[in-house]
C-alpha cells in the first residue's frame, strides 16, 4: 500500500478571533510521495513547525485539507487520529517533548502501551531500538539527565517503536554537533530504504545537502516560495 | 495474540504508567491523600455516631409501650390514680395497662440527672438499689456501697447498691437507679395508688390509633404518647438534628476542600504538556482519562479506607471525642460510654458515593478536557 500526502489549501491561523491573529501557514499546496525524504527549509517562524503538526494530525488547518490517500484526515473526528498518530506517523518534536520523570527506556515505550503488545516483548524492541541509536547504556537513565543529543536519539526511537511509514522530523539535527548529524543522517538515509517517506524541517546545510534528500521546499512567511526536486539522489 | 490478552496487557501497561506517574509526584499525593483521608474521616464520624444514637435509641423504643398515657392539670403533668388505669381497662385491642414510677433526680456531686425507675417486673429488694454502668462509675461506687439522696420531705434515704449493671448494655440504662416501690414513693412522696404515667400495650399496630382516641374520650384530661412521637423525643435527646446539620455540612466542606485543592494544584502545566504528548504519540482519549481514573480511583480507595477505619476506631473506640462537644444533648455521665458498633452497608455505600465520585469527577473533567484539545495546543 502507498502512502501519499496531499496539501490542498492550508491555512493555520493562531489567536483565532482575536486582534492578533496571525496566518501561521497561509496558503500551501502540497503533494508528497511515498518513500521520498522532504525537507522544509526557511527562516525561523515560517512556518516549518506548523505545517508539520498540520501533517502529522497534531493539530487541524484552519482552512484547507490534508489527505492520506485521498482521504481527508485533517477533518476526521478525534478517535480516528489516535491510530494515525500512533501508527501511520512518527513524530520528533523540535523541543524532544519527552515525559519528565520516566528512564528513556519507558519513554520509548509508551506510544506502544495502547496496543496491548506485552511488557517483556516491548521492552525488547525499545532496547533493540536505542542500541542501534547508540543508546543502549542509556536506557535506565531519567531523561532530565540526558545530552540534547541522547534525548534528540531518544525522541526518535520513540517515534519509532511502532513502525511508521511516515516519520516526521522538527529540526533532527539542531542539537548535534557535525560528527552526531553526520550518524543521525545515516540512520534517516536507512530508513528511507526501508521505503519511509521522511519529512524534516531544518535550518542545517547539512541535512539539505545531504545525499538522501529528495527534496527540498522553502518556507517564507507561511508560504512555499520554492520547491527543488533534487535529481541525482544517491543514498 | 488474542484480543483479551491484548486489552489486558493494555490495562496493564496503563496501571504501570499510573503507577510510575503517582511515584512521581509524591509530595502531591500524600498531601492529596491527607485532606481527602481526612474529609471522609470527618465525614465517616458524623455517620457512625448518629447511626450508633439512632441504634441506641431503637433499642431503647423496642421495649417501649405503644402508648403512654400522661394525665395534665392546668397543661402540667401530674401523677395518674388508680382511676385511672381502672378506666382504660376493657378497651378493644388494649392488651394490657400498667402503672409506671419513674423520674429523674439531679445530683450535684456529679452534677448530672439520673433516671430513677421502679422495674415493673419488680426485683429490688427495699433499701437497695440496681445502678447502669456510667453512674456507678461517675459516683465511684460498686456493689455493696451506699448511696444516699435527700428525698422530698429532706430526709436523707440510703440504698445498699446490690448489683451493677454491666457496660455492654444499651446506653439508656447508663443512667440508670432501679429500686423499689415503696422506696420510690417515700422517696418523692407519691402516695399508694397513684403512677407517674400509664403504659399501654397493644399487640396490633394498626389499632395504636383508634385506641388512643378511646383514651382520651374515657380520660379527657390525659394525652396519649405514641410510640412514633417517641421516637421524635429521642431525636431530640441524642439531638440527631446536629448531626443531620453536620451532615450536609461535612458534605459541602468536602466538595470544598477538593475544589479548592484543585483550584489550587489543578492540572498543572507539566501534567498537561504530559497529556498531550501522551496524545500526540498515539494515546486515545479513553487511554488518558483510563490511565488517570486508575490513579484517582487508588487514590480515593485508599483515602475513603483509611478516612472509614480511622473514624470506626474514633467513634466506636475512643466514643467520638471530636464530635461530642458539637453533638449537644449528652448526659456529663456519657462520656466514658462506650457505642455499640453499628453500621449499614447503605452507610458506607452513601459515604463511597459522596467522596469517592466526586473526587473522581472532579479531577476526570480537567484531564477530558485536556485529552480532547489538538495535542499541539496542550503541549505548549
Ligand atoms: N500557538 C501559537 N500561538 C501563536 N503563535 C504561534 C503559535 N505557534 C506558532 N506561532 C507562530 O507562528 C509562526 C510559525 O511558527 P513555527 O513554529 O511554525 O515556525 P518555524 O518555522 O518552525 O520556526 P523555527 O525555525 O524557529 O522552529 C511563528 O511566528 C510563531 O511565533
Ligand atoms: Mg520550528
Amino acid at each position: 500500500m502507498t502512502l501519499k500526502i496531499q496539501l490542498t489549501g492550508i491555512r493555520k491561523a493562531f489567536n483565532e478571533g482575536q486582534p492578533n491573529r496571525f496566518w501561521a501557514v497561509n496558503g500551501v499546496d502540497l503533494h508528497l510521495p511515498e518513500g521520498q525524504v522532504t525537507v522544509l527549509a526557511g527562516p525561523s517562524g515560517s512556518g516549518k513547525t506548523t505545517l508539520l503538526t498540520l501533517i502529522g494530525c497534531l493539530a487541524r488547518p484552519t482552512e484547507g485539507r490534508v489527505l492520506l490517500n485521498d482521504r481527508a484526515i485533517s477533518s476526521l473526528p478525534e478517535p480516528f487520529l489516535a491510530p494515525l498518530r500512533r501508527q501511520t506517523f512518527g513524530f520528533v518534536f523540535q523541543r524532544f517533548n519527552l515525559i519528565r520523570g520516566l528512564p528513556v527506556l519507558d519513554n520509548v515505550m509508551v506510544p506502544a502501551y495502547p496496543l496491548g503488545v506485552p511488557r517483556r516483548a516491548l521492552r525488547k524492541r525499545a532496547l533493540h531500538l536505542l542500541e542501534t541509536l547508540g543508546l543502549g547504556p542509556r536506557a535506565d537513565a531519567r531523561v532530565e539527565s540526558l545530552s540534547g543529543g541522547e534525548a534528540q536519539r531518544t525522541a526518535l526511537a520513540r517515534a519509532l517503536i511502532n513502525d511508521p511509514r511516515i516519520l516526521i522530523a522538527d529540526e533532527p539535527t539542531a542539537n548535534l554537533d557535525s560528527e552526531l548529524s553526520r550518524t543521525l543522517l545515516e540512520i534517516l538515509a536507512r530508513l528511507r530504504t526501508e521505503g519511509r517517506s521522511l519529512i524534516l524541517s531544518s535550518h542545517d546545510p547539512l541535512v539539505r545537502e545531504a545525499g538522501m534528500v529528495d527534496r527540498v521546499i522553502e518556507l517564507r512567511d507561511g508560504r512555499v516560495v520554492s520547491d527543488r526536486v533534487r535529481s541525482a539522489v544517491s543514498t | 495474540m488474542s484480543d483479551l490478552r491484548r486489552v489486558w496487557e493494555r490495562q496493564r501497561h496503563l496501571i504501570d504508567y499510573s503507577a510510575a506517574s503517582m511515584a512521581r509526584r509524591k509530595g502531591r499525593n500524600l498531601g492529596l491523600l491527607t485532606v481527602y483521608g481526612g474529609m471522609v474521616f470527618l465525614l465517616a464520624s458524623v455517620l457512625f455516631y448518629s447511626s450508633a444514637l439512632k441504634h441506641e435509641a431503637n433499642l431503647l423504643l423496642a421495649g417501649a409501650p405503644e402508648i403512654v398515657v400522661q394525665r395534665m392539670v392546668a397543661g402540667r403533668y401530674a401523677p395518674v390514680s388508680g382511676e385511672h388505669l381502672l378506666a382504660l381497662q376493657g378497651i378493644r385491642g388494649l392488651r394490657d395497662v400498667e402503672g409506671r414510677l419513674w423520674g429523674y433526680q439531679y445530683d450535684p456531686v456529679v452534677r448530672a440527672n439520673y433516671t430513677l425507675m421502679v422495674p415493673p417486673e419488680g426485683g429490688v429488694r427495699k433499701g437497695t438499689a440496681i445502678l447502669g454502668p456510667a453512674l456507678a462509675r461517675a459516683r465511684g461506687a460498686g456493689h455493696g456501697d451506699v448511696i444516699s439522696f435527700r428525698g422530698h420531705d429532706g430526709v436523707l434515704a440510703s440504698f445498699r447498691i446490690a448489683e451493677v449493671l454491666p457496660m455492654e448494655t444499651a446506653l439508656a440504662s447508663a443512667d440508670l437507679l432501679l429500686i423499689d416501690e415503696t422506696d420510690f414513693r417515700t422517696l418523692f412522696g407519691i402516695p399508694s395508688g397513684e403512677y407517674t404515667d400509664l403504659a399501654l400495650r397493644i399487640p396490633n399496630p394498626r389499632e395504636v390509633q383508634t385506641v388512643a382516641e378511646k383514651v382520651l374520650e374515657r380520660l379527657p384530661d390525659s394525652r396519649a404518647i405514641l410510640r412514633e412521637e417517641m421516637q421524635r423525643t429521642y431525636d431530640a435527646i441524642f439531638d440527631w438534628r446536629s448531626a443531620l446539620v453536620l451532615l450536609p455540612l461535612s458534605g459541602a466542606l468536602l466538595a470544598f476542600a477538593i475544589l479548592a485543592w484543585e483550584k489550587a494544584s489543578g492540572l498543572s502545566a507539566d501534567e498537561r504538556r504530559e497529556i498531550g504528548i501522551l496524545k500526540a504519540v498515539g494515546w486515545e482519549t479513553r487511554d488518558v482519562l483510563r490511565m488517570k481514573l486508575w490513579e484517582g480511583g487508588l487514590l480515593s480507595l485508599l483515602a475513603f479506607l483509611f478516612g472509614t477505619v480511622a473514624a470506626y476506631w474514633h467513634v466506636f473506640g475512643l466514643s467520638a471525642p471530636l464530635l461530642a462537644p458539637v453533638m449537644q444533648g449528652w448526659s456529663v455521665l456519657y462520656p466514658d460510654f462506650r457505642l455499640t458498633p453499628a453500621i449499614e452497608g447503605s452507610q458506607l455505600l452513601a459515604l463511597f458515593f459522596l467522596t469517592v465520585f466526586p473526587y473522581l469527577v472532579a479531577t476526570l473533567v480537567p484531564v477530558w478536557r485536556a485529552a480532547v484539545t489538538d495535542p499541539d495546543e496542550v503541549m505548549r
